[in-house]
């Protein structure tokens, strides 16, 4: 997805005032000039005038660069889709993981993508399955990394 | 020499040896995929590292980017499509070879200039490295300053695309390495409560994210052409190949050295020092109209440069803790995690782990004949692939590799972020190596500047009270002020110009 630089500044100004407005509440220690607030400060102020820029370049370059491009990607709706899928995949492992276990939600998450970017089935649930048996003892066994066993704690191995 | 010995019993440690191996492995099968990078195969292996000792760690790192880079090549020869960036300056070239029934050649000379270059790129850093270090034991927080600023301008003025939008990547790098407990007075910047964010953000789940994560959504957002194998097999790797290097030697030499230096300055890494030397052995060839038709020569400068920079961008990383490119970035970030910080002092302190890992440069090459070797008879294999069937894996990698550094999923949440931002950033040209860096010096340039303006006591003067602080303090301002008067220079010889025009 493409924008034009002027949105990068506007963003980036606005992004700026808030840093500086939240930073300069911080506390300084006593007796002493620059605390913890100074160099947030100096960055945004840095943020700010770099904002500027962009939004004058972006302003002088507003008939040859549109304010937004979705780009090609967004024509097709499936790549959409995808982008959406995989965004989505990621949130559903950090949401449900720690209740639902590694196994069942790397197969299900492996499953679900593979088949989505044009796999075959039988191929999708080989390399579910290998994929998550190896991610499995490489990392809870060897590396002793909690991975969650979730729903299959009774059975765990 | 004890040192070296002690170094050497580090690195031949079966355990050491056969963690190298397995990166070295791991690196060509990641640099020989056409968009999966070096410096993703290092975000990827990191979360391993975690586990292991200092030195195992660094020469895993060191195995897996000597032999993805050279992997980046095979691809480019094969397909025209670069497995790495490092491979983009000569992948016409290649493939105009292999076009010409010459694959095997092509890929010959980038496997032995890439070992040549690599390890000239190993003796300059082993040259260089300790005479810098006994150097830099004199600075104070001033010169580390200063050093770090020109460090990270250099990194934005020479990335690809526009300048400014350089200086807006690392100020996000420098913003984000503000979040957490500050150094100075302990409190918790920009946390909004989080406990997990009170140890700043994490660095591990940070890099998989924005140099994995963002490739993985720019793989499944783009229209994702299937790429056709070629079908002719790959005949004698090394027939002939002598001639053609003795031949090209003061290539070799030229391409080596050069690559070697590029790589040393920060924020210039493999791909760049392939594209200057390429462009360097066409303008000083006898017979420039034969490049680009398959002719070996800029092969031979650009394939040992790449190689070669790795090396070099671990002098400034190791000496002065500035990285020289995006994966030395990674690496200053593991060294940190490891309790081995980077700075004149280790070298010092245990100069013994330093030694171990120019030891662990030089085999690393080595080993980078054989394994090419079997990696260019492997080619087609691994070229079969479908990277629809990589992609997933790799996402679940990730996660679990953001999980497992503090056991959390608070990692996988600033993966994602990360991942995010960095696909954003890229899309609209910003380029990320910038950001990296001022994640990781984010805190190291801090620090030193509160030192410096507590000592100083607010005066700025304060900051060229020392000679090397001064002379540095004044390259940086004169590097910041370069564009604008570039800009100046520009628009008054256009005017001048018009007025002729007129």
């Amino acid at each position: 997805m493409r924008f034009n630089d002027a949105i990068f500044g506007i963003v980036l100004i606005v992004f700026a005032i808030a840093e500086i407005a939240y930073a300069s509440t911080f506390p300084r220690l006593h007796g002493q000039d620059y605390g913890p607030d100074l160099f947030p400060i100096l960055l945004g102020v840095a943020f700010a005038v770099c904002g500027g820029i962009l939004i004058a370049k972006g302003w002088l370059a507003r008939k040859t660069v549109p304010m937004v491009a979705v780009g090609d990607w967004a024509q097709d709706r499936g790549n959409v889709f995808n982008v959406a899928l995989l965004l989505a995949s990621i949130v559903f492992y950090i949401l449900a993981s720690s209740w639902l276990g590694f196994i069942p939600t790397s197969l299900l998450i492996l499953i679900v993508l593979l088949l989505r970017l044009g796999t075959s089935l039988v191929t999708s649930l080989i390399v579910a399955f290998a994929t998550t048996f190896i991610i499995h003892t490489l990392f809870a066994k060897v590396l002793l990394v909690p991975l969650p066993w979730g729903l299959l704690l009774p059975i765990a191995w | 020499m004890e040192t070296v010995l002690k170094a050497f019993t580090l690195i031949a440690d079966p355990y050491t040896l056969g963690v190298m191996l397995l990166a070295a492995l791991f690196g060509l099968f990641v640099g020989a995929i056409p968009g999966l990078t070096a410096t993703m195969a290092t975000a990827l292996l990191i979360p391993f590292t975690f586990f292991m000792d200092p030195v195992p760690a660094i020469a895993a790192i060191v195995a897996t980017v000597a032999t993805a880079i050279f992997a980046g090549d095979i691809p480019g020869a094969l397909l025209r499509i670069p497995g790495t960036p490092a491979s983009a300056a000569y992948c016409d070239e290649t493939y105009a070879m292999t076009k010409k029934g010459l694959a095997e050649r092509a890929l010959g000379i980038a496997l032995v200039t890439s070992v040549i270059g690599g390890l000239t790129g190993s003796i300059v850093l082993s040259m260089s490295a300790p005479a810098l270090a006994e150097f830099a034991i004199q600075f104070s927080s001033y010169e580390y300053f200063w050093l770090a600023c020109l460090g990270l301008s250099c990194a934005v003025i020479i990335s690809t695309g526009s300048t400014l939008k350089g200086f807006v990547s690392l100020f996000i790098g420098l913003f984000i390495a503000t979040i957490g407990i500050d150094g100075t007075a302990g409190f918790p910047r920009f946390t909004f409560g989080s406990v997990e964010l009170m140890g700043g953000v994490s660095f591990i789940p940070a890099m998989i994210g924005m140099f994995a994560i963002s490739e993985v959504l720019r793989y499944v957002a783009s229209n994702r052409a299937t790429i056709a194998v070629p079908q002719q097999p790959v005949g004698s790797v090394f027939k002939g190949l002598g001639s053609i290097l003795y031949k090209y030697k003061i290539n070799i030499f030229r391409g080596s050295s050069l690559g070697a230096v590029i790589g040393i300055l920060p924020g210039a890494g493999a791909d760049i020092a392939a594209w200057i030397t390429y462009a360097i052995s066409k303008k000083r060839s006898k017979e420039p109209e034969k490049f680009g038709t398959g002719h070996p020569e800029g092969l031979v400068d650009a394939g040992a440069a790449n190689n070669a920079s790795l090396a070099g961008a671990w002098v400034p990383a190791i000496v002065f803790g500035i990285p020289g490119d995006s994966i030395t970035a990674i690496v200053i970030g593991v060294l940190y995690m490891k309790g081995m910080n980077p700075g004149p002092m280790v070298f010092i302190e245990r100069p013994e782990l330093i030694y171990a890992v120019f030891i662990a440069f030089f085999i690393a090459n080595l080993a980078l004949l054989p394994l090419g070797f079997g990696a260019i008879k492997l080619s087609r294999q691994i070229l079969k692939i479908p990277r629809r069937v990589l992609m997933p894996v790799i996402l679940v990698f990730c996660m679990v590799g953001a999980f497992a550094i503090n056991n959390t999923v608070f990692g996988i949440t600033v993966m994602l972020v990360l991942g995010i931002i960095a696909y954003l950033m890229e899309e609209n040209g910003f380029p990320v190596a910038p950001a990296i860096l001022g994640i990781v010096l984010g805190n190291m340039v801090e620090d030193n500047f509160m030192a410096s303006m507590i000592k100083a006591d607010g005066d700025p003067l304060g900051f060229f009270s020392r000679p090397i602080a001064a002379t540095l303090g004044i390259l940086t301002i004169a590097l910041w002020l370069t564009p604008l008067l570039v800009m100046a220079f520009k628009k008054y010889t256009n005017r001048q110009r018009q007025e002729r025009a007129v």
